[in-house]
This record gives C-alpha cells, sequence and structure tokens, in this order.
C-alpha cells in the first residue's frame, strides 16, 4: 500500500524531472549549434521582425496600462502614510526591475511561444521537417537558432520600449489625475533611476526572451501527431514559458538585489 | 546500389521492421507495397537516416550510410513525400530551389529561380505559379512541385512516398507518367512506396511486398500477376479474403 502511494507520487515526480532534462538538453544543443555554421541570416531576420517588431503593440500596450495603474496604487496606498510623492520613483523602479520585463516577457510568451510552436508543430506533422532534413539542412540550426537568438536580443529592446512606455503612461496619470507637476514628475523618475535598475530588467528580457524561444521551439519540435498534437504542443509552450519566466525572475531577482 | 540487410526497427512493443533484406540495383525503379502501417514509409524513412534502424545494414554503393559523410549522402538523393511537404513560407520557386540555394555550392538568387523555374516546367507547371504560396496550388499541383524540387538538384536516387495519395485518376495517371518518365531520362535509381496498383504497374521495374515486417515477395513487375504467392495475390487484388487480415 505504501510502497503504491510512493509509486504515485514518484511516477509525475520523474516526469517532471525527465522533462526538464529533455528542455535541458535542447537548450544546450541550441547553444551548440548556435556557435557553429551555416548561420541562418534570412530566418534570423524574419524571426527578428515576428518576435520584436510584431509584438511591439501589445508589450507597448500592456506597459502603458500597467504604468498608469502602477501609479494610481502607489498614490492611493502611499495616501496611508502620507508619501504620495514618490509615486514617480517607484513607477519607474517597478517598470524598471519588474513590471516591464515580466509582463513584457508574459505577454510575448502568449504571443510568440504559442505561435513558434503551432509553426513548428504544423512542419512537423505534415513532414516539412523530414523535408528539410531531406534538403541537408538541419531543422535545430535552421528553426530554432534563428528564433532563440532573435528573442533573445528582441525581448530586451521590447522591454527597454516598455519600461519608457510605461513610465509615460504612468507621468500621464500622475500629471492628468493626481496633479503632479509635469517637469517635476519627469526630474523625481531620472534623478531616482539607477544604471542597475535598468539593466537588471534588460538582462531579464534576454533570459525571457531565451526562454519563449526555446519552449516555443522545444514543443513544436516535439509536437505529437494531428491538430490535437499541434494544439497540445502549443498550450504546454505558452504554459512552460510563463511558468519558466516567473521562477527564473525569483532567481534572478534574487542574485541582482540581495547580497 | 542501395542494399537493405537484416534491418529492424521497434517502437515500443510494435516490431515494425523485423529484418529486411532488399537490394535495390543502379537505374532500377523498385515499388514497394503492402498495407497501411506495414513500415513501408519507416523502411524509407530508415534508409535516409530519418529513423535509425535497431538492427541491420543500409549500405549506398557499398558504403554504410551511418558511416558516410550525411551532408554529401543527402545531396545524391531526392524526396517528394506524401503531402508534398512544402515550406508554406516560401514561394513555389523558393521551395525548388531550396537546396540549391544553400550549402557550399549555392548559386546565385536569379539562376537558382531559372533552374527552379525549367524544374517547374518539366513537371507541367508554368513559370506563373513560381511566385504562388503552396496553400494557392491543389493538391495535384503541390506534387508537382515536390517532384520538381526532388529533381532539382538531378539526384541520382529518388524517393517517392505514396506519390498519388489523395489525388484523382486522371491526376494520379499524369503523376505516375511524370515519375516514370524522369526516372528513364535522369537515370535514376528510385523506391516508390505506394498501394496503388495502378502506380505500381506505371512505375515499377521490380517490385516487392512488405508484410508483418518482412519482404513476403519481390520480383519483376511483369511477374507479379502471375506469382503464386497468397499474400500478393490478396493484396494486388483487393480481395478481403485471403491470409492478410482485413482488420488490422
Amino acid at each position: 500500500m505504501i510502497a503504491l502511494r510512493l509509486a504515485q507520487i514518484g511516477r509525475p515526480v520523474l516526469a517532471v524531472l525527465a522533462a526538464f532534462g529533455r528542455v535541458t538538453l535542447f537548450g544546450f544543443d541550441t547553444i551548440r549549434h548556435l556557435l557553429s555554421l551555416p548561420f541562418y541570416g534570412r530566418e534570423f531576420g524574419l524571426a527578428l521582425v515576428q518576435i520584436g517588431w510584431f509584438s511591439l503593440p501589445v508589450v507597448g500596450l500592456t506597459a502603458f496600462f500597467t504604468g498608469g495603474a502602477l501609479a494610481l496604487q502607489i498614490y492611493s496606498g502611499g495616501a496611508r502614510f502620507s508619501a504620495e510623492a514618490v509615486v514617480p520613483q517607484i513607477v519607474a523602479i517597478g517598470m524598471a526591475r519588474e513590471l516591464g520585463p515580466v509582463l513584457g516577457g508574459l505577454m510575448v510568451a502568449a504571443r510568440v511561444a504559442s505561435s513558434i510552436a503551432a509553426e513548428i508543430g504544423t512542419m512537423k506533422v505534415t513532414e516539412q521537417i523530414d523535408a528539410l532534413v531531406t534538403l541537408s539542412t538541419h531543422p535545430m540550426k535552421y528553426l530554432t537558432v534563428p528564433r532563440v537568438l532573435a528573442a533573445t536580443l528582441a525581448v530586451p529592446l521590447l522591454v527597454a520600449v516598455g519600461d519608457s512606455i510605461g513610465i509615460f503612461g504612468g507621468w500621464l496619470v500622475g500629471v492628468g489625475t493626481l496633479g503632479f507637476n509635469p517637469s517635476t514628475y519627469l526630474k523625481n523618475t531620472t534623478d531616482f533611476l539607477e544604471f542597475w535598475d535598468v539593466a537588471s530588467g534588460l538582462i531579464k528580457g534576454a533570459v525571457f526572451g531565451f526562454i519563449v524561444a526555446l519552449m516555443g521551439c522545444y514543443f513544436g519540435m516535439n509536437s505529437g501527431r494531428g491538430a490535437q498534437g499541434v494544439g497540445a504542443a502549443t498550450k504546454a509552450a505558452v504554459v512552460a514559458a510563463s511558468v519558466m519566466i516567473l521562477a527564473a525572475n525569483y532567481v534572478l531577482t534574487r542574485m541582482f538585489f540581495t547580497s | 546500389m542501395i542494399t537493405l540487410s537484416g534491418v529492424k526497427k521497434s517502437f515500443g512493443p510494435n516490431h515494425v521492421l523485423r529484418g529486411v533484406d532488399m537490394t535495390i540495383a543502379q537505374g532500377q525503379s523498385l515499388v514497394i507495397i503492402g498495407g497501411s502501417g506495414t513500415g513501408k514509409s519507416v523502411l524509407l524513412k530508415c534508409v535516409l537516416g530519418l529513423v535509425t534502424p535497431d538492427a541491420g545494414t543500409i549500405t549506398l554503393d557499398g558504403q554504410d550510410v551511418r558511416r558516410t559523410d550525411r551532408d554529401a549522402f543527402l545531396a545524391r538523393f531526392g524526396m517528394l513525400f506524401q503531402g508534398g511537404a512544402l515550406f508554406d513560407s516560401m514561394r513555389v520557386w523558393e521551395n525548388v530551389a531550396f537546396r540549391l540555394l544553400r550549402g557550399a555550392k549555392a548559386m546565385p538568387k536569379d539562376q537558382a529561380r531559372s533552374v527552379a523555374i525549367e524544374k517547374l516546367r518539366r513537371v507541367g507547371l508554368s513559370e506563373s505559379v513560381a511566385d504562388l504560396f503552396p496553400a494557392e496550388l491543389s493538391g495535384g499541383m503541390q506534387k508537382r512541385v515536390g517532384l520538381a524540387r526532388a529533381i532539382a538538384t538531378n539526384p541520382d536516387v529518388i524517393f517517392f512516398d505514396e506519390p498519388t495519395t489523395g489525388l484523382d485518376p486522371i491526376m494520379s495517371g499524369v503523376i505516375n507518367a511524370l515519375i516514370r518518365e524522369i526516372v528513364v531520362e535522369m537515370g535514376s535509381t528510385a523506391m516508390t512506396i505506394t498501394h496503388d496498383m495502378s502506380s505500381v504497374r506505371a512505375i515499377a521495374d521490380q517490385v516487392a511486398m512488405l508484410h508483418d515486417g518482412l519482404i513476403r515477395w519481390s520480383g519483376p513487375v511483369a511477374d507479379m500477376d502471375t506469382a503464386e504467392d497468397p499474400y500478393l495475390q490478396q493484396f494486388i487484388h483487393g480481395r478481403a479474403k485471403g491470409p492478410i487480415a482485413s482488420l488490422r
């Protein structure tokens, strides 16, 4: 009876550990292929546009509304101990260190991990990946490397733009609704924000970008058969990327800000 | 010449190939027949290295395919996939010229496009389809584009996986005739897998029947109808009754 119970616990634990191992090996394989030729520049360029440029509206809107809501929350919370004046500083630090990269990463995970997994999964079930192999083209080099590299470079840029838009959203609410002086708000923001606040968010963005594209490619390449298989791969890619972003965020925050 | 000896492949408890021995002579067109799920596609993928056999050896011109330079080996092959397997994101000509545009011997874009258009013409498609995307083509046209891609580099060996599946009888006849013409014209070695008997008669020099993971019968296509093997006779005449279970 006890052995049966232990087996019931052990089986899913082993399955999770095995899956984590496979993803890790896939990640190492991606890096290995990234460091060797050939490099498919056209595919990298297309991925950069798809992941970076086309994610801009969704990341920008998310950041704008988050910055605005953050300003309102800090103002109303700060009012409890007469600290309403810290709105610009906290909006800036909150966006740059935490909300910009995390919400940006999650929005990119929803948009990009799903699209990569669906695209590669469909390629797998329609034998396009086998066709690539027969045409002497390694699928890791042609499909995975350009997407992972593009996401690793594009997401920090998206985070930088998102930070700026979020701070602008906070400024707009601060000035328009909460009665802050426009130039004082800006001065408080720029004076308070340090280089490391921004840099740490950009590093997080790069890690989240890597995670998003890696999850999309991994689940796409390991997609099951048919529409159901592709659907399951897409769902798994988004869930895994989102959870891994949140877990990585905790680890990185602990590394960067606790000493 | 392609030689397979003792090739075995299992997926878990499912023993798909149980020791296949087969030879395809240079310039010969071999058609492998057999029911659905008998391992025809797996056999073909084993030769190409898309699936790794559990046991046995596969040689191309005497060299073990697992020990040869992979790129050089694949450069000798062309393959027409069952569903075409055209790349959705690329235009038709880019699909055909895929290999020509990449690798150490990559051609300039204009030259590759010219070769692609020439190959499209060879399979009966006009230049006007070159700039379309695969999704804009009918099933028969997609098969022709797949065929053009398979012959784009004039390969020594061409594989055809269910070339007429999903096509109407007239289009099937057109594709069969094209395959036969191209194989003869290019002098390529061809391996086709199908369960369409009209394809077998149109394409094959030699026929091999795969059943229960083994080559059940093989011989010249001319001998197929008079062979005494009951499995072969049941299959080629499409009889429900016989040694092959109709419910599998």
